[in-house]
């Protein structure tokens, strides 16, 4: 049996149409997902040129500063607080095996500072901020309020899209600098306050393993992962589909691409950084 | 003694296309705007008309051909020299899109406040002004557009839109959605925004009575999907008065509101029959 094909009118067997039906699948999603890229790249160039050439004003750039940083304090607080407490349980009862708990101070206060803190402050900020920002901004598209700004003069990557991008750069690594205060502080309250650790050799261990650097690692990849919620939000936004159903979408997957661009920064730029490291100090001297 | 030359006309389009994927939506439309006209795109609707708008103030590149805007082709223009143009713009969107994280106050204020260094004294005098001129009262200032009736909105979308005295206004269903009285009350602000200043106006409805009353000029465009490939999308262009004596049944048609064979052919269509 042969099956037609949109291909130069020739007839394929079965098992070479489903082999065609699966390459032109494939082919469409890579399709799809290379057009995506590329818009997303553009569109965050337009977003930086602006950004070096006309700086927002101050009425359009404080309320989002506002809105990134005062308003999400309270829940990126409350993660770090828990992440260092967490982090003490579920290391505890491994090195008090080994009577090595007060380790635990450098255990807990470098997975904070170089990952957990960074990471998991950009997570819950991709979702609190990200998708507020995608909902709002596809909204706006949706009701032409973003075609409204452009009748009116305005450029609307430079009136919508800058000032988010500043308020996250900026805010998102201020408030992992939050994120691993209050981690650090979880972490000591469980550590030394509930279960008792030797609160001198707590912070002896951390100061001794926990250099500047260590600090700078996570609040650099966080400066990365703030420009990529603020741009993927945006980018998402001014996207968006037509009706409820196209702005629900913006929201989730404004979310979606966020968590998952932070993952793979995260990654690479640990990879960079490392490489960075050593080729500044050889000898692996740290920064105290 | 030598006659001055006319001007050029005020937005001019060549042999304009305009498709989205494999769907064609304008085809080879050639239109002049003089200065001073009041042109109203008549059509049903999925015709292109709003299309066509957004693609003459630059909201949407044309697939093919050109649109000048007083000599200036908006789609090769960067952003800078774009929004240059685009202060010379008045635009009424349909749902009059007004921000409605601002109050009326601030969306009348807001080409003001982008393109002029004007006092906060005289842009609050010049948006009370503005607003008194379409009928709202200084109480409006401090509500947000979602406090406010459709007729409302629309009044306060034109006020945002000819607050920096545009050279071109341009109105999308300007009367859609609103009872009789107040889409009257609109059509008679677009009469008086072209008595106050010589504004060309561009004006795309599919109400007669609208089209009728404020245009100089009629257009009408019908839908691609349902020409042959050799007929024109243009299928009208005259003065309203002329518009009853015109023989093409699609434009009595469409002028008298007459369904005709529509039903039954998108009956046939949708597999009904």
């Amino acid at each position: 049996m042969s099956i037609d094909l949109p291909f130069a009118g020739r007839r394929f067997s079965r098992p070479l149409a489903s082999l065609y039906h699966w390459v032109a699948d494939w082919g469409e999603v890579f399709i799809e997902a290379l057009i995506a890229i590329g818009d997303l790249a553009l569109f965050s160039w337009r977003a930086f040129i602006w950004l070096l050439t006309r700086w927002p004003r101050k009425e359009t750039l404080l309320p989002n500063f506002y809105q990134v940083g005062v308003r999400s304090l309270p829940v990126v607080a409350l993660t770090g607080t828990f992440i260092g407490m967490v982090l003490a349980v579920q290391s505890y009862f491994q090195f008090s095996q080994i009577g090595m708990e007060t380790r635990l101070g450098a255990v807990i206060n470098m997975s904070l500072v170089r990952e957990l803190g960074p990471v998991l402050a950009a997570t819950m900020l991709a979702g609190r901020v990200g998708s507020a920002i995608a909902a709002e901004l596809g909204t706006m598209r949706v009701t032409e309020q973003i075609d409204a700004l452009a009748t009116l003069g305005a450029n609307p990557v430079h009136y919508l899209v800058v000032p988010r991008l500043l308020a996250c750069f900026i805010m998102i690594p201020t408030l992992t600098i939050m994120a691993d205060y209050m981690g650090v502080v979880g972490g000591y309250f469980y550590g030394v306050i509930i279960l008792g650790i030797d609160e001198y050799y707590y912070w002896y261990n951390s100061a001794r393993f926990v250099g500047t650097w260590d600090l700078f690692y996570g609040v650099i990849k966080s400066l990365f992962f703030g420009a990529a919620i603020a741009l993927i939000s945006c980018h998402r936004g001014f996207r968006c589909g037509v009706g409820a159903e196209g702005v629900g979408r913006a929201a989730t997957n404004a979310f979606v691409y966020s968590f998952v661009l932070i993952l793979i920064l995260d990654f690479m730029l640990g990879i960079l950084m490392d490489n960075l490291y050593f080729a500044i100090w050889p000898e692996g001297v740290k920064l105290t | 003694m030598n006659a001055s030359p006319a001007p050029p006309p005020l937005v001019d389009i060549l042999n304009l296309h305009m498709e989205f994927g494999s769907n064609a939506v304008l085809r080879d439309i050639s239109l002049t705007i003089p200065r001073g006209q009041t042109l109203a795109i008549i059509g049903e609707t999925g015709c292109g008309k709003t299309v066509l708008l957004k693609s003459i103030i630059g909201l949407i590149k044309p697939s093919r051909g050109r649109i000048l805007f007083d000599g200036h082709d908006l789609s090769r223009l960067n952003d800078r020299e774009l929004i240059r143009q685009r202060i010379r713009f008045g635009f009424l969107f349909q749902s009059a899109a007004l921000f409605d994280s601002m109050t009326v106050g601030q969306n009348v204020a807001f080409p003001l406040r982008q393109h002029t260094t004007y006092a906060d004294s005289k842009v609050q005098e010049m948006v009370l002004t503005r607003l008194a001129e379409v009928g709202l009262p200084d109480s409006v200032v401090t509500m947000k557009p979602a406090e406010l009736s459709g007729g409302m909105r629309k009044r306060v979308g034109i006020a945002r839109a000819l607050v920096m005295d545009p050279e071109l206004m341009v109105y999308d269903e300007p009367t859609t959605g609103l009872d009789p009285i107040v889409a009257d009350v609109i059509n008679e602000l677009m009469i008086r925004s072209r008595q106050r200043s010589p504004v060309t106006s561009l004006v795309v409805t599919h109400d007669m009575r609208t089209a009728r009353k404020v245009a100089d000029r009629i257009v009408m465009l019908y839908p691609v999907s349902r020409l042959e490939p050799e007929q024109q999308q243009v299928i009208y262009d005259g003065s309203p008065e002329q518009l009853d004596q015109v023989s093409d049944s699609r434009v009595s048609q469409f002028v008298r509101g007459e369904a005709g064979e529509r039903l039954m052919e998108m009956r046939k269509s949708a597999g009904a029959e």
